[in-house]
């Protein structure tokens, strides 16, 4: 039972972010979404999450900011009293060729999508520690697993955190929390929506199960994972990539 | 306050993080041998006792608490 739980989802305004938002608020999870830049999607994603009859928050915060990670976090506690769900969801590219690569293209992308885990996961532990429970999902990538031309940044952060799950899960696990990372593969978001046909083309032929994946994939993983259901299972690292990985 | 308040403060913290009853609680127990405090435990207690007390707890002065006793005295010191 997810009624009544309350989560934080960072980068909730848009792609993957957004339908997790959905998948969990239409459980009576009330969420707190997350954007850094993007207030209208996030405006957007709240207006269709309570006519899904949920509840939630938009909150503006960069994740990689630990003074503005610890309010948000502050924020949640005043406002619902509790926090059961962290997904860390945010994230950027800043893709190059790594000879090509600046070094401030490098860090943006460590900065959002692996310090960003760290900060939010600290906030949410300090949290969830006092509770003796919690879930925390930490979004990864295909692209970790197996690097990807032109993205060693985020292959870097992908790959970063799953590592960072794993030593977490470890840490907190005697206290009723569980730690999992998703690797999502190839989905239909913005930020794939830009790479060339022939590209996707390329990807396409790659993945066994012959589609491109939706958001909604993912987020049913997300709901799986912080179910009652899942909670024998903690430091894995789930697929959800239509065979992309095999 | 007094070393006998502040020991019954870090007593009842002591009592609820750990779980441990409060008659095995001495300014002699040993915080990870008599009561059996893993590290996170330890991390969760000196959280508290900042939250509690108002201090900052360094984690180089927290690394030297063994017993009970010693985490009193060092926040009599402090306050």
């Amino acid at each position: 039972m997810l009624n009544g739980k309350v989560a934080v989802v960072t980068g909730g305004g848009r792609g993957i972010g957004r339908a997790i938002v959905l998948a969990l608020g239409k459980e009576g999870v009330k969420v707190l979404i997350n954007y850094r830049g993007k207030k209208e999607s996030a405006l957007e994603t709240l207006e269709e999450l309570k006519k899904l009859g949920g509840e939630g928050e938009i909150y503006q915060a960069d994740v990689s900011v630990e003074e503005e990670v610890e309010k948000m976090f502050n924020f949640v506690i005043e406002k619902w009293g509790k926090l059961d769900i962290l997904v860390n969801n945010a994230g950027i590219t800043k893709d190059n060729l790594l000879i090509r690569m600046k070094s401030e293209e490098w860090d943006q992308v460590i900065n959002t999508n692996l310090r960003g885990v760290f900060l939010c996961t600290r906030s949410a532990l300090k949290i969830m520690l006092k509770q003796r429970s919690g879930r925390i999902i930490n979004i990864s990538s295909v692209v970790g697993l197996k690097g990807n031309i032109g993205q060693a940044n985020y292959a870097s952060a992908k790959a970063g955190i799953i590592g960072f799950t794993k030593a977490v899960a470890r840490e907190v696990a005697s206290r009723g929390i569980t730690v999992n990372a998703i690797a999502p593969g190839f989905i239909k978001t913005e930020m794939t929506d830009v790479l060339s046909e022939e590209m996707k083309k390329k990807v396409l032929d790659e993945i066994p199960l012959s589609r491109f994946g939706d958001p909604e994939d993912v987020a049913n993983a997300v709901k799986f994972l912080v179910s009652d259901e899942a909670s024998y299972i903690t430091g894995i690292v789930l697929n959800v990539d239509g065979g992309l990985a095999i | 306050m007094d070393e006998a308040t502040i020991f019954e403060k870090v007593k009842k913290i002591i009592v609820d993080q750990l779980r441990v009853d409060e008659n095995l609680v001495t300014m002699d127990s040993n915080i990870q041998e008599d009561l059996g405090a893993d590290s996170l435990d330890a991390v969760e207690l000196i959280m508290a006792l900042e939250e509690e007390f108002g201090i900052d707890v360094q984690d180089d002065e927290a690394e030297k608490f063994k017993t009970v006793g010693d985490v009193v005295r060092y926040i009599e010191k402090r306050l």
